[in-house]
């Protein structure tokens, strides 16, 4: 039997995985309902003050979306890897980056973008300055792929494991702390009225970087725990 | 063959090494203990106080050297990590897994003597500031290593997959450091630099440099001490292991407890 194009191979794992997320719809969610909810605790916890949730806004939903991200990080190969179809996908005879890129890429679409179209009620709820809100959409629609990408590797590496919740978190979280600082700094000197163009650029970079250099990471973390 | 690069295949074979590592362990444990106590008595009782810090200023005669080790420990476990990756040698697996824990509690170690330091300097135990915060990533990027490693059952797998972490974190680290200093800074700026003038008088240098030389060496015994200890359970279904537990080899018989 002779292969099909490598062009054809990526579009049925965008299919396939898009198909899948939209037969289990209820569950994509749960991310944002969890970022709400963790936003929603703060005023809780620290007073409904509006001066200092407007000087919190920023990074508190900054790592509400991350931490929604993370949790749904678990799911990017779960099922595959129940299904066997993680297999196939390392040994079909194309570039396993390619797939995994195109998995992550579904994977992105279907947790973080909720998350960014759900961040304006985010910032409303924590009285985030109207001005500083499209730097947050800015700088989160930069900072979500990066925590895709990044996370891909580290589950990669975990997908033995029965329970990697924790662990991953441990791996993952240390990696992020740049997209963090670079993310809600932009919004926080946004909001001080600086420039913020430099952290943003800075996440730009590190996306680019990370575009091209976490799915080939992702494969060979694969290719490790798989053997 | 190349005399050194046979000696190298040499002691990639886990029986060669266990046998050396042996050999030169007592030794790197004697200079360690040697060259702390010369730095550790220089750097407490014969370095003269700070003319701005004080007494307070001899944190540094443990604080530095162990800053130094964590960085080290990291780049030796990335290092050996790769070549475990590229080259499938199992000795430089059990290397990169024998350095994590070492590395970590150096990391550790600057982590507490500074912020013991931080206290009568700073007046608070810890601050936000960009060193600290990278040496405290630094910490959980070694954890993230040891808890991949102890998760996953099968050694071997669990050592590749540890080091390929380690190699993501090398990327990563630089990105860190110049995050975090972008972020804040507090921390006083470098003040030993090896290729130029540095900019601490020599009566405080040497005790300092003391202490880096008896940080190395110990850092090189423990990983090589651990090293064997793993080895042993690695490879316990070998001849050279029955052999070594069942103190069968007359030629060595205090390796049978060692």
């Amino acid at each position: 039997m002779k292969p099909g194009t490598v062009s054809a191979a990526c579009t049925a794992v965008l299919k396939r995985d898009l198909a899948l997320t939209w037969r289990r719809r209820g569950d994509a969610l749960n991310p944002l309902l969890f970022a709400i909810i963790v936003v929603a605790l703060f005023p809780f916890a620290l007073g409904p003050e509006h001066a200092v949730l407007e000087r919190i806004a920023a990074g508190t939903i900054f790592v509400a979306v991350l931490l929604a991200g993370l949790l749904s990080l678990d799911q990017l190969f779960r099922s595959d890897l129940e299904d066997g179809s993680l297999e196939q996908l390392v040994l079909s005879p194309h570039p396993l980056s390619l797939l995994l890129a195109c998995k992550i890429a579904i994977h992105w679409l279907t947790t973080a973008l909720p998350l960014i179209l759900v961040a304006p009620l985010l910032a409303l709820l924590l009285q985030l300055p109207p001005p500083v809100l499209p730097v947050l959409l800015a700088t989160l629609a930069l900072a979500t792929p990066l925590l895709s990408l990044i996370g891909a590797m580290c589950v990669a590496l975990t997908i033995g494991m029965r329970r990697s919740g924790m662990l991953l978190t441990l791996l993952v979280l240390p990696l992020l702390v740049p997209v963090l600082i670079f993310g809600a700094g932009a919004c926080n000197a946004a909001q001080a009225g600086l420039a913020y163009a430099a952290p943003l650029l800075w996440l730009g970079a590190w996306l680019a970087l990370a575009v091209v250099l976490a799915p080939l990471a992702t494969a060979a973390a694969l290719r490790i725990s798989l053997t | 063959m190349n005399p050194l690069l046979l000696w190298f295949h040499k002691m990639g074979s886990p029986p060669t090494f266990y046998r050396v590592a042996g050999l030169w362990l007592p030794w790197l444990y004697a200079l360690a203990l040697v060259a702390g106590a010369a730095g550790l008595y220089g750097g407490l009782f014969v370095a003269p106080a700070d003319y701005q810090q004080g007494e307070s200023f001899r944190m540094i005669y443990v604080h530095v050297p162990c800053a130094w080790m964590g960085l080290f420990g990291y780049i030796f476990m990335a290092a050996n990590g790769f070549i475990a990756l590229v080259w499938r040698i199992k000795l430089s697996e059990t290397l990169a897994m024998a350095a994590a824990p070492v590395g970590a509690a150096f990391t550790f170690i600057t982590l507490v003597s500074g912020s013991l330091w931080g206290k009568p300097m700073w007046g608070t135990w810890w601050t936000w500031d960009a060193r600290l915060t990278s040496e405290l990533v630094l910490l959980f990027l070694y954890l993230g290593v040891i808890g991949l490693y102890n998760a996953i059952e099968d050694t071997r797998q669990a050592a590749r997959a540890a080091a390929f972490l380690a190699l993501i974190g090398v990327v990563n680290l630089p990105v860190v450091h110049y995050s975090v200093v972008w972020w804040n800074t507090l921390h006083q700026a470098q003040t030993v630099n090896l290729m130029g003038q540095s900019k601490i008088s020599g009566s405080m240098l040497w005790p300092l440099l003391t202490m880096a030389l008896a940080t190395h060496v110990y850092f090189f015994a423990s990983v090589l001490a651990r090293a064997r200890a793993m080895l042993l359970g690695l490879e316990s279904g070998k001849d050279w292991v029955r052999v070594l537990a069942q103190g069968a080899a007359p030629s060595h018989p205090e390796a049978a407890h060692g």
